[in-house]
């Protein structure tokens, strides 16, 4: 692709990104009081929408072949069970991280 | 209370930041694969700072789609930012100046710290500033340090990208141990892996997010008759 046709995708990309990012606001101005179920909706959304990122990290995991999902299971029991006992996320991040790589790449190699 | 302020929402976005970085290597490593020098990745990590949309991009410029295609595709696979917009409705209220930047800088990640409010002790404005603001700076260099050396590393990193993983479990048990009712966190787990099941992983997202929002209104207007909810 010639770069000015490669700026100008990159252009639209962004605008559009953008635009997905803006355009809550846009429709409910803070100037305006939100209709009802738009405010129910903004206190439960996050928490279900950081459970589906959750699923949507997890995604490629396939219980079904090796290594079952092991290593995943391993570090998010790992990352929650520190969690629960420091309330740290840093260090449960950090404990979980390490633990996933160490797991498949010494322990579960493909 | 200025400098405290940057520097819990430097500590709080380390994990983010191991997260970036690696990723965005792997952005610049493709892109300048696909004959994009850096100059490029600099331009789409400022301008379009969207991870899995700037992979997606790369495809797109390589395979030389038309700018509607372009357009679609951005949409669809940015349509879950709408989420984040309606869940910061309240939280963005009052940002003045700063808001065009925090609204141009919800990210997934960013999305989470941010969900997960300011320490007490913060300055809440100045700290979600920070925090977006250091979270594009590491994208950014992730993705310029990929474009100029990323061939060169030869340190086994396979896996730390499981750091954006577990920030997202650390903040979704959070919510487990603190919320008065578990029911929004629950049903956004088992609406996403049905849809996951039912539609497979290239495009259980948007269902998901349908399936999510009827169930939590149904679940609103239920409780509702009960003297809660919408």
């Amino acid at each position: 692709m010639e770069n000015t046709q490669a700026f100008w995708m990159i252009l639209v990309i962004a605008g559009v990104t953008f635009l997905t990012r803006l355009l809550p606001f846009l429709i409910f101005p803070a100037s305006k009081q939100p209709p009802k179920m738009v405010a129910y909706l903004s206190n439960v959304l996050p928490a279900a929408v950081m459970g589906m990122l959750v699923v949507y990290c997890l995604k490629g995991v396939s219980p079904l072949t090796y290594p079952h999902g092991l290593p995943e299971l391993i570090a998010i029991v790992l990352v929650v069970g520190s969690y629960i006992w420091k309330r740290n996320t840093l260090l449960s991040v950090l404990i979980g991280t390490i633990a996933y790589m160490l797991l498949i790449q010494w322990i579960f190699v493909i | 209370m200025r400098s405290k302020t940057v520097k819990q929402a430097f500590l709080a976005s380390i994990p983010v930041m191991a997260g970036y970085l690696v990723l965005g290597i792997a952005f610049g490593i493709l892109l300048e694969d696909k004959g994009y020098h850096f100059g490029w990745a600099i331009l789409m990590s400022v301008l379009i700072y969207a991870g899995s949309m700037q992979f997606v991009t790369v495809n797109l410029l390589s395979g030389g789609a038309s700018l509607i295609s372009a357009a679609i595709m951005t949409f669809l696979v940015n349509a879950r930012h709408i989420f984040y917009g309606i869940s910061m409705l309240s939280k963005y209220k009052g940002m003045g100046k700063s808001k065009g930047y925090l609204i141009f800088s919800l990210t997934d990640e960013t999305f989470a710290l941010v969900c997960n409010g300011a320490p007490k002790d913060c300055d809440p404005k100045k700290y979600y500033v920070c925090v977006s603001f250091f979270n594009q700076c590491y994208w950014v260099i992730g993705s310029v340090v990929g474009a100029l050396i990323g061939s060169a590393i030869t340190f086994n990193t396979a896996g730390i990208d499981f750091a954006m993983t577990a920030l997202f479990v650390t903040i979704f048990t959070e919510q487990l141990l603190t919320a008065k009712d578990c029911f929004p966190a629950v049903a956004g787990v088992a609406c996403s892996v049905v849809c996951l099941l039912v539609f497979g992983a290239e495009s259980f997202l948007i269902p998901s997010m349908v399936a999510i929002t009827v169930v939590l209104l149904v679940y609103g207007a239920l409780r509702k008759e009960g003297g809660a909810g919408i």
